[in-house]
């Protein structure tokens, strides 16, 4: 059973390197985005999935990170690259800010105030905060990456970037899920109170899963900017938020293949059911309903974590 | 020498008294019972020495510190471990996990150490799970490390909340009705547990229903009724205090 998931797993990887072989601009590009939802889709599913803490309002972050990048490359020039870590460090910040008061809400209403965020910041955009944000027009003439002097502008070329990233991605978060600090969330979205009995800082694994999460989305407006040259603020609307929030349901959330299997059947399929269009919320609908009566858990959902417990007799004998 | 001392405490929950000036202590590697009729106020007592709630009036030393206005998460690192009248485990987690948890507070490792895998994060999580493993091996679970939680039997998840809060490392346990559900034979484990624990060098302060257990493990007993302290001394004593047998059996009222 490993061996055939991790067989999947490569021949998935395959595909997807080789795809824009084969792929002409439309659906690399349709790639790209699946891919940039991937990882919103990660950095969402840390606070979601593995925090259990709901949180509609993840576009706030990704705008946030997506208008630092824009207005300093833009005012400034600086390469857009470069501004990865100022972007995540920015997103980063602005949700340690505004979480921390409402940090202790509880379920529901910590969603409804995430909903609340989301657009607060959506509408301060548009209102042009600070007279840097250019209003609803958003800001343009946003550089395209460069790489080693190598400009990035086809969908071929973002492809490998935005993929390349979704590994690194991948890699990190599952690091992060096999650790102290991806078991303490666990630990608090299975019984907070237990949780803190057990000598573990609630409130700040909390606030930190946000940061960690808004700092990916941050990222992932940096590159979002970069790819399309202009932003503005329709691009972080709360239909962006309810589209990561469920595509980390419907693939299983806190199981980071199911984020990516989510984004690729929430991002891509509706580009493949073009034909169908007028139906496609209908059918988007039905299929979200029929999941969450079959399929509470998601399509992927995660596997326990595997511990090299050591080959004493007792665990002999459970072989 | 006491490791925990009480003195006035006093907490209200509206208009009902919860908990009426106690004070009582528990000696450095004793152990200890609270005792009292259905709502006297033990659970209460054992939330306001773990910080879940704040008291309205007293003070709590553990080890000569005050801990009266620190979050539960530091009184667990300062020594103090709790398990809970309702199970309280995490039940979709296996019970290998559960018993990690309690090694949180021992760990240093955060967020950036994990995603670099730092040769001081993998001795770390190496070590937890050594430890853990040892809790499980304590209590009698290690055969169960990979279950969930939740398909334990009761007894066995009263264990499980045993083993997670030992591997905190604690010089002060304290069990919430620690027999809650479970059979004679269980119940005679348990006690045979509880005093490997303080042979440990560990203090227990332990709330019961089962008289047998109390009556068996307990050197001293401390009795709350209506959330005062009634009684306190040995079980001799306390068993032959009329106050004692006036608030489990009530009085002749003719």
């Amino acid at each position: 059973m490993k061996d055939h998931r991790k067989i999947i797993y490569g021949v998935v990887t395959a595909l997807l390197v080789m795809s824009p072989l084969f792929l002409n601009k439309y659906w690399v590009d349709v790639l790209n985005n699946v891919g940039l939802y991937a990882i919103l889709g990660l950095s969402l599913n840390i606070i979601v999935g593995h925090a259990g803490l709901f949180n509609l309002g993840h576009a706030a972050f990704y705008a946030v990170g997506a208008y630092t990048a824009a207005i300093l490359n833009t005012r400034f020039n600086i390469p857009v690259l470069w501004l990865l870590p100022l972007c995540a460090l920015s997103a980063g910040l602005f949700a340690a800010i505004v979480m921390r008061p409402i940090i202790h809400l509880r379920g529901d209403y910590l969603c409804i105030v995430t909903i609340g965020l989301g657009e607060i910041v959506r509408i301060a955009l548009i209102n042009d905060v600070f007279g840097i944000t250019g209003g609803a027009n958003g800001i343009f003439g946003i550089d395209r990456p460069t790489i080693f002097g190598i400009a990035i502008r086809r969908p071929h070329e973002f492809y490998y970037l935005i993929w390349g990233f979704v590994a690194v991605a991948v890699f990190l978060f599952h690091r992060l899920e096999n650790s102290r600090f991806g078991r303490a969330l666990n630990y608090l979205r299975e019984d907070e109170v237990a949780a803190e009995g057990s000598g573990i800082n609630v409130a700040h694994y909390k606030l930190a899963c946000f940061v960690i999460g808004a700092a990916w989305a941050g990222m992932v407006g940096v590159i979002f900017a970069s790819k399309m040259t202009i932003i503005s603020p329709e691009s972080f609307s709360f239909w962006e938020s309810v589209l990561i929030f469920t595509l980390i349901l419907l693939g299983g959330s806190a199981s980071i293949p199911g984020v990516i299997l989510g984004a690729l059947l929430i991002v891509g399929l509706p580009e493949v059911f073009r034909g169908i269009a007028n139906a496609r919320m209908l059918i988007f609908g039905g299929a979200m309903i029929a999941m969450m009566i079959f399929r509470t858990e998601g399509i992927l959902p995660p596997r326990p974590r595997k511990y090299a417990l050591s080959d004493d007799s007792s665990g002999e004998s459970r072989a | 020498m006491s490791l925990l001392s009480i003195k006035n405490l006093t907490k209200r929950f509206g208009g009902v008294l919860a908990v009426n000036d106690v004070s009582f202590e528990v000696g450095t590697g004793s152990i200890m019972g609270l005792i009292g009729p259905n709502g006297a106020g033990k659970t209460t007592v054992f939330n306001l020495i773990t910080g879940i709630y704040r008291p309205d009036q007293g003070e709590i030393t553990f080890d000569g510190k005050s801990i009266v206005n620190l979050l539960t998460h530091s009184i667990i690192s300062l020594g103090i471990a709790r398990t809970f009248q309702t199970i309280r485990l995490f039940q979709n987690l296996s019970v290998l996990e559960n018993v990690l948890a309690g090694c949180h507070s021992r760990m240093k490792s955060g967020s950036l150490r994990a995603m670099l895998r730092t040769p001081f994060q993998r001795g770390e999580e190496k070590a937890a799970l050594e430890r853990a493993v040892q809790a499980l091996e304590f209590v009698g679970l290690r055969p169960d490390a990979e279950q969930l939680a939740k398909n334990l039997s009761y007894g066995n998840q009263r264990l499980l909340e045993i083993a997670r809060a030992l591997v905190t490392g604690p010089r002060l346990l304290i069990l919430d009705e620690p027999a809650g559900g479970m059979n004679e034979q269980e119940t005679t484990d348990l006690i045979t547990l509880i005093r490997k624990i303080r042979d440990q060098g560990k203090t227990i302060l332990l709330i019961e229903h089962d008289m047998s257990l109390v009556m068996r493990v307990c050197e001293s007993i401390v009795v709350l009724d209506y959330g005062a302290k009634i009684s306190e001394g040995t079980a001799e004593t306390v068993k032959s205090d009329p106050l004692v047998v006036e608030a489990y059996l009530g009085t002749d009222e003719e």
